[in-house]
């Protein structure tokens, strides 16, 4: 026990639990949003969208301080989601071979990057690959409070426009006849969204980090029937699986840290799927009789009802 | 442009030379439509005659080629606030985490704007809204849990909820039980008598003259509009459906 309390005091260990925890609140978060409007793929497409990114503001400024390839990371993320958005307005191309044909041109664009800088085989070079898969370790201190501070902006903004973004998942069209400029409300969510992939891509990397975003929402909406609930459960969900896939890859050597989170998170979700109650798989088994008898019961209150 | 003095003033709707065309496919054609205050007026038609693109395009939700509408004699735009709009029950996921009254308060949200949350007021009236459709039992209901009649009475308390004086609704009849049915004539008739002009997209030939008082009749171009009596003739009806006229004379089920 005062073993692990000494683990616990571990710099390192503390930094890391803690960013990764920050990024499953985050995601958590914005996560649900998109699955709830059934994009649960875009944060695949914005999450790779986000290498080219790291790839350019490392050769224009010839640093690897984080904060300045999570800016470029920010910046081609966000062009990602203009050219997804464009080629589905303009073309006849539907929207899941859009999110393919993006996700593809940036993703490439990016290895083809990658290869390029490591081939000119400079010193400063070691570590963008880590942006791929993550690499929790490298986080110091200052990093953590950048997300830290990504983060408290990104939630503010859902805190903010809460039920602008609420409408816009449930019923875009009312919105629209109600005056709000769906396209810009999209946009404005989606930008929201791209802080929160910025704030995983050192731990998680880019490309398991459209799991941060879709698990934990798909988890917590197994255990509630409303959104406020579904919020604070999915960033429950995302800290948990943050915190403890970061402690399970540093209490053993050579465990990355990015995949274990994703296993954890994989862990509670396929608990929520299975033991919810009323959702989950193994209530639903139990209960299908039930709830065929219940049903009429149920027409009938509403005839009783007016 | 609280006058309720029926006929007075601007009609609740007037709609000229109004094309609209999805990509290359023109939906509907030079449609000049007035309909006066305080009517209960049904737009029937076959499948893809452009009655939703018209509601739409009436709402400034579809880009039109060519045309002006205009409400209570001025643009949609400056209009909005008396416009409420209950769209298709199917055209919304059922299954998102929210409850009856949550989806009702959002009738609120035009007047509140952006970033302002509804208060113990907008609750007040929304509970109001859902009492008028029989629904206060189910305030709470997660939305999924309720009924296909349920579901469109939670549309229309929602629409009830914007407090305006047109109201654009999709299909309030479809998929909806005979009791929902009742309850949504009664809605409309009560609606009507309080001044309100109601525009609905309707599918039932039956019962589109027990229920409605004026009728547009829309194949692509604006058949007929007019009075229900005068307008909703057999002649009318076979130049609408071309030779495939859903219900001859005395088919189909009788009223409930």
């Amino acid at each position: 026990m005062s073993a692990f309390v000494e683990f616990l005091g571990d710099y390192t260990l503390r930094t890391v639990a803690l960013g990764s925890a920050l990024l499953g609140v985050t995601s958590g978060v914005l996560g649900s949003f998109a699955v709830l409007r059934r994009q649960g793929l875009l944060g695949d497409v914005l999450s790779h969208a986000a290498l080219p990114g790291v790839c350019l503001a490392f050769l224009l400024t010839g640093t690897r301080t984080p904060a300045v390839l999570l800016a470029g990371a920010a910046v081609s993320c966000w062009l990602g989601a203009a050219a997804l958005f464009r080629v589905v307005e303009e073309t006849r191309i539907s929207e899941d071979s859009a999110m393919g044909i993006v996700l593809s041109v940036f993703f490439g664009f990016g290895i083809v990057l990658l290869t390029f800088i490591s081939k000119r085989g400079d010193a400063a070079q070691a570590g963008l690959s880590t942006y791929l898969f993550g690499q929790a370790a490298t986080l110091v201190w200052e990093n953590v409070v950048t997300m830290a501070v990504l983060g408290v902006i990104a939630i503010a903004a859902v805190a903010l426009w809460y039920k602008e973004f609420k409408l816009l998942a449930f019923d875009p069209e009312f919105a629209t006849s109600l005056g709000y400029n769906t396209r810009r409300l999209g946009l404005l969510l989606t930008s929201v969204t791209v802080v929160a992939i910025v704030i995983g891509l050192q731990t998680v990397g880019v490309v398991l980090m459209a799991a941060m975003l879709v698990g934990p929402a798909v988890a917590a909406r197994q255990w509630t029937s409303r959104l406020g609930r579904m919020l604070a459960i999915a960033a429950a969900v995302g800290a948990l699986a943050g915190l403890s896939g970061a402690l399970i890859s540093m209490s053993q050597p050579r465990l990355p840290t990015g995949p274990m989170i994703i296993l954890s998170l994989t862990a509670l979700v396929l608990v929520s799927l299975l033991f919810a109650p009323e959702r989950g798989l193994f209530w639903d088994r139990r209960c299908r009789r039930g709830r065929r008898l219940r049903r009429p019961a149920a027409d009938t209150a509403e005839e009783g009802a007016p | 442009m609280s006058s309720r003095d029926g006929a007075a003033g601007p009609p609740a709707l007037a709609i000229r030379d109004l094309t609209v065309a999805y990509r290359d496919k023109p939906v509907l054609w030079d449609v000049d439509l007035t309909l006066p205050r305080g009517m209960l007026t049904a737009i029937i038609g076959p499948n893809g005659a452009g009655k939703t693109t018209l509601i739409k395009a009436a709402m400034d939700m579809v880009p039109t080629v060519a045309g002006t509408v205009e409400i209570f004699g001025r643009p949609y735009r400056e209009q909005r606030r008396l416009v409420g709009y209950v769209p298709q029950r199917t055209s919304v996921d059922w299954d998102f985490p929210t409850d009856a009254l949550d989806v009702v308060l959002m009738g609120t949200y035009g007047e509140l704007g952006w970033v302002r949350r509804p208060g113990r007021a907008q609750v007040a009236r929304a509970m109001r809204c859902l009492e008028q459709v029989g629904m206060t039992a189910f305030a709470r209901r997660q939305i999924s849990q309720l009924s296909g009649g349920q579901q469109q009475r939670v549309f229309l308390a929602r629409a009830l909820a914007q407090d305006a004086e047109l109201y654009f609704m999709d299909e309030p009849f479809a998929g909806v039980d005979a009791t929902t049915e009742r309850a949504i004539v009664e809605l409309l008739k009560t609606l009507r008598a309080r001044g309100k002009t109601l525009v609905c997209v309707h599918h039932d030939l039956q019962s589109a003259p027990d229920y409605f008082d004026w009728v547009a009749l829309l194949n692509g171009r604006l058949i007929a509009a007019g009075p229900m009596a005068q307008t909703f003739t057999e002649e009318n009806l076979v130049r609408t459906y071309g030779g495939r006229l859903p219900l001859p004379a005395g088919a189909g089920a009788a009223p409930a």
